[in-house]
């Protein structure tokens, strides 16, 4: 299967050439860009680890292209996601996230039925890799 | 058309006793008609599209909306003068001829703050859009637009959720959300309905929809809806990893009916619940307060509103209706589509695209935006684009509506040659590909068609959905467009 969080899921992986632009979008709109990776692909999971702080101060596309590209050799099994931090007064939250990275192979999750009274159901979405420590859960 | 000229030397307030003597008087004359009124920063204001009976001065016709609207009655009443009755009074304190429209006049008239409970839109309706508009002397009224004051717009709870908080729940950044309303619209059994529900999800949808009338009929009752499309709902989640909602329609004939069927979808773990306009603004503010206690997104369609907004003579603007229902408290309503089959003039819908999303609506009389309004960090209300859409539209409605939209295409999702998931999945890769290609710097306007003919390489059922639907076009004269001339009018 193929985790189809983020903005651009739908479409073939993006470049790097692909990814610069988007982040030169981001910075033309002052929005801040940060890069966070993770091993747990659950939908409710809203904290992936940074990769240090936002970048408020780095104005150039290509710093966060190497960045991008530091990220990807320490954590070369996860997810890395972009994001785009907009501090304007009233939205104060993401603008924009997409994916940049993911592992080559996506298990899935598996959706656990418990009948519950008259024909409630409780449902819970496990990803199978979740049976694993962190750190050793794709392609170890 | 007779088009009397305003009589303005008759036009003045009568005082002291005169004023009290019994029998009646015009209300021009009884304090409805200001011209030199300044109205008070917290003062709420209202401009009207008064249409008067030949024959009837325009000044009259206006100080009777300011009085019927107010504290007046057909007759002088000797227990005004119980009252502090100058500050209740409305004032109208300026009319313009309504550009292109013999006959017509705008109205602006001012409403002390203390006229109104707080917090209630139905007390608020009850005078502005009460007795006055079947009142005689008119031949048509129109609400055209209001002026909130801050001290009034913060009574108000609004959105319980709003358009920054939803996108954090759902976990959603960086392009309009998409949808579909489940069709047929009537008669699918609940396991059918289901089906179309998670085909839907399934294959890239955010969301999909109830329709209005779908509550709970003899084909359908509503825990079996509720049911099935939780079990879609959950299930298409754990094939995507990606968080997915159904609006589920809690409309009834009864308050408590509605809590019943919204706690039975929150104990099902939905994310949103949907009303329908026509329950009425007591019963949409009820929802909202429950919806902010349960964590609730609330989606309003706007049913029946075209029975009210869409003649330009008659009736209430539905940017008035969508202030007020910002100030109510949904976190979506449906607001236009422009390309689609439903009524909408690009700049009248770009209008009330602004209401719901900004935090200050500077005067824009081009968009039909009569007044400066501050929303005072009211949330925003995400607007719904539906009906008659599709995905050969995509570069145009990201070019009218932005990002801050659900874009719901039901018959193009539900329609599609290959299937249901087909269709959404067409409809996905259609507007990621096009916001995609406007960040990089596009001109999507002028390119759109190449780019999803160039998406469509990639994806069969983007490419099926192109040469099925990729020329239908809905081009209809709208009715409700903005009178207005660059230049300002000479004000009476």
């Amino acid at each position: 299967m193929r985790v189809t969080q983020g903005c651009f899921s739908f479409l073939p992986d993006l470049t790097d050439v692909q990814i610069s632009k988007q982040v030169q979008y981001c910075l033309d709109h002052g929005w801040a860009v940060s890069l966070e990776y993770t091993d747990d692909p659950h939908p409710r999971n809203t904290y992936w680890e940074m990769w240090g702080h936002p970048m408020f101060d780095i104005r150039d596309a290509k710093a966060i292209m190497g960045e991008l590209i530091e990220c990807r050799r320490m954590h070369e099994e996860c997810y890395i996601r972009l994001c785009a931090f907009d501090s304007t007064h009233s939205w104060e939250s993401l603008r924009m996230s997409f994916i940049v990275q993911r592992p080559s192979v996506e298990p899935g999750f598996m959706l656990a039925r418990r009948e519950a009274e008259g024909r409630n159901i409780r449902y819970e979405t496990r990803a199978y890799v979740m049976e694993k420590p962190e750190g050793t859960r794709y392609g170890v | 058309m007779d088009t009397p000229t305003p009589n303005l030397s008759a036009a003045k307030t009568v005082t002291g006793q005169d004023r009290y003597r019994a029998g009646v008087m015009e209300y021009r004359k009884m304090g409805y008609w200001e011209p030199d009124y300044e109205p008070k920063i917290t003062d709420v204001i209202a401009v009207f599209r008064v249409t008067p009976q030949d024959g009837v001065d325009p000044i009259e016709a206006s100080a009777a909306v300011a009085g019927e609207s107010s504290t007046a009655t057909w007759t002088v009443v000797w227990t005004d003068r119980l009252t502090a009755c100058e500050k209740y009074r409305a004032k109208c304190y300026r009319v313009d001829p309504v550009p292109n429209a013999p006959g017509s006049y705008f109205a602006y008239i001012a409403y002390d703050l203390d006229l109104f409970e707080p917090g209630s839109i139905a007390n608020l309706s009850a005078s502005i859009i009460g007795n006055v508009f079947g009142f005689k002397p008119l031949k048509a009224l129109r609400l055209e637009d209001m002026r909130m004051p801050v001290a009034y717009v913060k009574t108000f709870d609004g959105p319980s959720t709003g358009i920054v908080v939803e996108r954090e729940r759902l976990d959603k950044f960086g392009r309009p959300f998409l949808g579909a309303t489940v069709k047929p619209k009537l008669g699918l059994s609940g396991r059918n309905y289901g089906r179309v529900v998670y085909e839907a999800l399934k294959g890239g949808l955010d969301f999909t929809k109830d329709d209005e009338n779908i509550n709970s009929q003899p084909f359908m009752h509503w825990r079996d809806r509720y049911l099935y499309c939780m079990e879609a709902v959950n299930k298409a989640q754990a094939a995507t990893g990606e968080v997915k909602g159904t609006y589920l329609n809690v409309t009834a004939g009864t308050m408590e009916e509605m809590y019943e069927r919204a706690e039975f979808a929150k104990q099902l773990g939905s994310v949103i619940v949907m009303i329908d306009l026509i329950i009425g603004y007591t019963a949409i503010q009820s929802m909202s307060k429950w919806c902010r206690r349960n964590d609730m997104i609330l989606h309003l369609h706007r049913a029946g509103h075209g029975t009210y907004t869409r003649q330009k003579t008659h009736g209430v603007s539905f940017r008035v209706i969508a202030k007020w229902m910002r100030l109510a408290g949904v976190d979506h309503i449906h607001a236009g589509t422009v390309v689609g089959k439903l009524e909408g003039d690009p700049k009248t819908t770009a209008g009330f695209y602004d209401i719901l999303r900004e935090d200050k609506n500077p005067m824009f009389l081009e968009h039909g935006l009569f007044f400066d309004q501050d929303w005072a960090s009211t949330r925003k209300v995400m607007p719904v684009a539906s009906g008659g859409i599709h995905l050969g539209q995509m570069h145009e409605l990201l070019h009218l509506l932005k990002d801050d939209v659900v874009l719901q295409f039901g018959g193009g999702t539900i329609g599609h040659p290959m299937g249901i998931a087909a269709g959404a999945t067409a409809n996905r890769v259609a507007l990621e590909a096009m916001v995609l290609a406007r960040n990089e710097g596009r001109n999507i306007m002028e390119e759109g068609p190449e780019i999803l003919n160039q998406a469509g390489r990639g994806c069969l059922p983007l490419r099926q959905a192109l040469d099925t639907w990729g020329d239908v076009t809905f081009n209809y004269t709208s009715t409700d467009t903005p009178d207005f001339v660059a230049v300002p009018m000479p004000a009476y």
